[in-house]
């Protein structure tokens, strides 16, 4: 597919043209933070950021969603039956999207899409209807490690459109068939843009100075990870609090709820995190993962070794970084991996 | 002289040495900027780690609750005030715990610098004496560390360890200069719905990773009340019933402990001043009982005797 430019004079028409089909979300500044939220203009667009504070994972995966709701009433012959909650109604497109949080997305997919049988409706309707233009990232911050976490500061995978900044205009080059539709009309780019952006990614990918290796954890076996010595000393200044799985965007574990107020009932899913000791309580009163060792433990044996046993190789982790910027303690997910190496 | 961060190793080093602990707890130096980890020293090598600065906004009383071996710990004013909490409160005994005590020079708010730099990348902060040296790319500027320290540090009233086993330094300038009476209670003289819309749109961020909880010493129940499932006290979602009710319960049960030593809004990832409602509570508290939480270790709390003479104005009759 043929690479376009796009000055940023323009982007105005360019995103009429995504408005007829969809609804247009990017990252906005909010006082000191950077947020995902609908923009109707081009001027509320932001182009100098690292990332958003939070990942756009809520998206597809809300903190709070309702999966079904119930007339609360047995007594009613429509009571205490469930009803489907309506899908999502305009299909919406992520612009401005960073690489890391595109690609974490494909991550999720091979969960929640395991297969055909299992499929999470909830997380695919959203999927279906949302389209990712990313925006590359010429300047990665200091945290930042998706290049030893099958991604990059430029990577396309799981992308529809690939932004590149190139000053006064973008570099767009489509990444999907949808992309291609809503970037026929826009002119093509030189050779001399596309060189600029090369030049671009590369130096971004060369400015990611964090390189994190898992070939000892690749080739070890789960038990001989499990006992490492690493756990002794990670979890200590661990609070065991849920900062690291919400912020993360790979992060997707869920608790279930039935709700009922009055007549109303719904069966309502939120994010819950493997830090907090609830999560694997048991009714008998017994916790498979009792101790803050355990917990700490679980959050980075599932990332770096469950999940790419069980996803062909899918690393729970993009390098985005969150974690370690948000942590209260300092835990720094690069240390722990790197430890977990050793 | 030696510098505080050379007299923190040479203390928790000696310790180890001779065995007087198993362990020091205190900090070592983060990985990003404006952030230092709690750090568990077991060997005198390991104390070479130890390091303190104005970015130490952990409260390390927190990491003492259900340890079995003999510690000791650095406390500033707070942190120490705390620590008699805890043993008034039995979850730690006195001889289990070695302070090594320290003026506090008042922390720093990592969000007050970064609100001086809007939409900048911050890469490393210095602190000099009363500046603080900010640099990032196309950035290095310096600022007065007094306007932004942390709120609670502007009116903190006990900067020196309540109690300790060894001082390191001098004591310092007891409080840190503002007015706790002044800012304590910011939303006291508005009208109810005017202070219900200052609170909404206070904790309306809050995604309930619990940070504020498990970074206080005071939150040590063995089941928090937002975890109880028989009978579940609280929702668990987003909505606005299930966070706030979260965010004021947990605010009632600091009441007459709360030492304000602000670790909660240092470790709350999105922003939140949750010390609108404790520092409003420690306020009531001075005033009805003439109580400070953790001043004095034979003192009795208030709210854990009945006294037929308690104040009870308050109360809804």
């Amino acid at each position: 597919m043929s690479d376009k430019i796009l000055s940023k004079t323009e982007i105005g028409s360019f995103l009429d043209k995504i408005k007829a089909d969809y609804q247009i979300h990017a990252p906005v500044q909010k006082d000191l933070e950077l947020v995902w939220a609908p923009i109707d203009q081009a001027e509320e667009l932001v182009w100098e950021f690292s990332n958003t504070d939070l990942s756009p994972k809520s998206y597809f995966f809300p903190q709070t969603e309702s999966l079904m709701h119930f007339k609360n009433n047995s007594q009613d012959p429509e009571g205490l039956i469930m009803k489907e909650e309506s899908p999502l109604e305009k299909p919406r497109a992520l612009l401005n999207i960073r690489p890391c949080d595109a690609k974490a997305f494909q991550v999720l997919d091979k969960v929640f899409c395991r297969d055909e049988k299992s499929l999470d409706v909830y997380w695919k309707d959203k999927r279906d209807k949302t389209l990712l233009i990313g925006l590359a990232c010429n300047n990665p911050c200091p945290t930042c490690f998706c290049t030893s976490m099958n991604c990059g500061p430029h990577h396309e995978e799981g992308l529809d459109i690939l932004l590149t900044d190139l000053g006064d205009r973008l570099l767009v080059h489509s990444v999907t068939d949808k992309g291609q539709a809503l970037t026929a009309n826009l002119s093509k780019a030189g050779q001399e843009d596309i060189n600029e952006a090369s030049r671009n990614k590369e130096q971004a990918e060369a400015s990611i100075t964090s390189q994190v290796k898992m070939d000892n954890i690749n080739s070890r076996n789960v038990l001989e990870l499990y006992e490492h010595p690493v756990w002794d000393q990670v979890h200590e200044s661990c609070i065991n609090c849920g900062t690291c799985t919400y912020f993360c965007p790979t992060c997707h574990c869920f608790d279930i709820q039935d709700e009922t107020q009055g007549d109303f009932g719904r069966r309502v899913r939120n994010w819950d995190t493997c830090m907090s000791w609830l999560f694997t309580h048991h009714t008998s009163g017994h916790n498979p993962r009792g101790t803050k060792k355990d917990r700490v433990r679980q959050r980075f044996m599932h990332k770096f070794k469950y999940m790419p046993i069980k996803l062909e190789g899918a690393v729970g982790c993009v390098g985005c970084g969150r974690c370690t910027r948000k942590c209260p303690v300092n835990i720094d997910v690069r240390e722990v991996v790197s430890s977990m190496n050793s | 002289m030696p510098t505080t961060n050379e007299q923190i190793r040479t203390t928790a080093k000696k310790l180890l040495e001779e065995k007087t602990v198993d362990c020091v707890i205190g900090y070592k130096k983060g990985t990003v900027p404006m952030r230092e980890q709690p750090f568990f020293a077991y060997t005198p090598e390991q104390a070479d780690e130890l390091i303190w600065s104005g970015f130490c906004t952990n409260n390390l009383a927190n990491f003492l609750i259900g340890r079995k071996d003999k510690v000791a710990v650095i406390a500033q004013g707070c942190v120490s005030r705390n620590i008699v909490g805890l043993i008034q409160e039995k979850q730690i005994r006195r001889d289990q715990v070695y302070i090594i005590g320290l003026h506090s020079p008042g922390m720093l708010d990592h969000w007050k610098i970064q609100a001086r730099f809007p939409n900048k990348r911050i890469d490393q902060v210095v602190e000099e004496d009363d500046q603080i040296l900010v640099k990032g790319p196309g950035l290095e500027e310096q600022v007065p560390r007094k306007d932004v320290r942390r709120d609670n540090c502007l009116t903190c009233v006990q900067r020196n360890p309540v109690i300790y086993d060894q001082l390191i330094g001098e004591p310092g300038q007891e409080t840190g200069g503002g007015n706790i009476d002044k800012v304590a209670a910011p939303w006291e003289q508005l009208s109810s719905d005017e202070r219900w819309q200052k609170f909404e749109q206070s904790f309306k961020d809050c995604i309930r990773c619990y940070a504020c909880r498990d970074a206080c010493p005071l939150c040590y129940c063995n089941e928090c009340f937002v975890d109880e499932s028989h009978p579940q006290w609280c929702g668990k979602t987003q909505e606005e019933a299930d966070v706030f009710t979260f965010h004021i319960l947990r605010a009632f049960h600091c009441a007459g402990r709360c030492t304000d030593c602000g670790a909660c809004e240092s470790a709350c990832p999105v922003g939140i001043k949750m010390r609108r409602l404790t520092s409003k509570i420690e306020k009531d508290i001075r005033d009805m009982y003439g109580y400070q939480a953790g001043m004095d270790m034979e003192a009795t709390p208030p709210l854990s005797v009945y006294q037929p003479n308690d104040p009870e104005d308050f109360m809804l009759k």
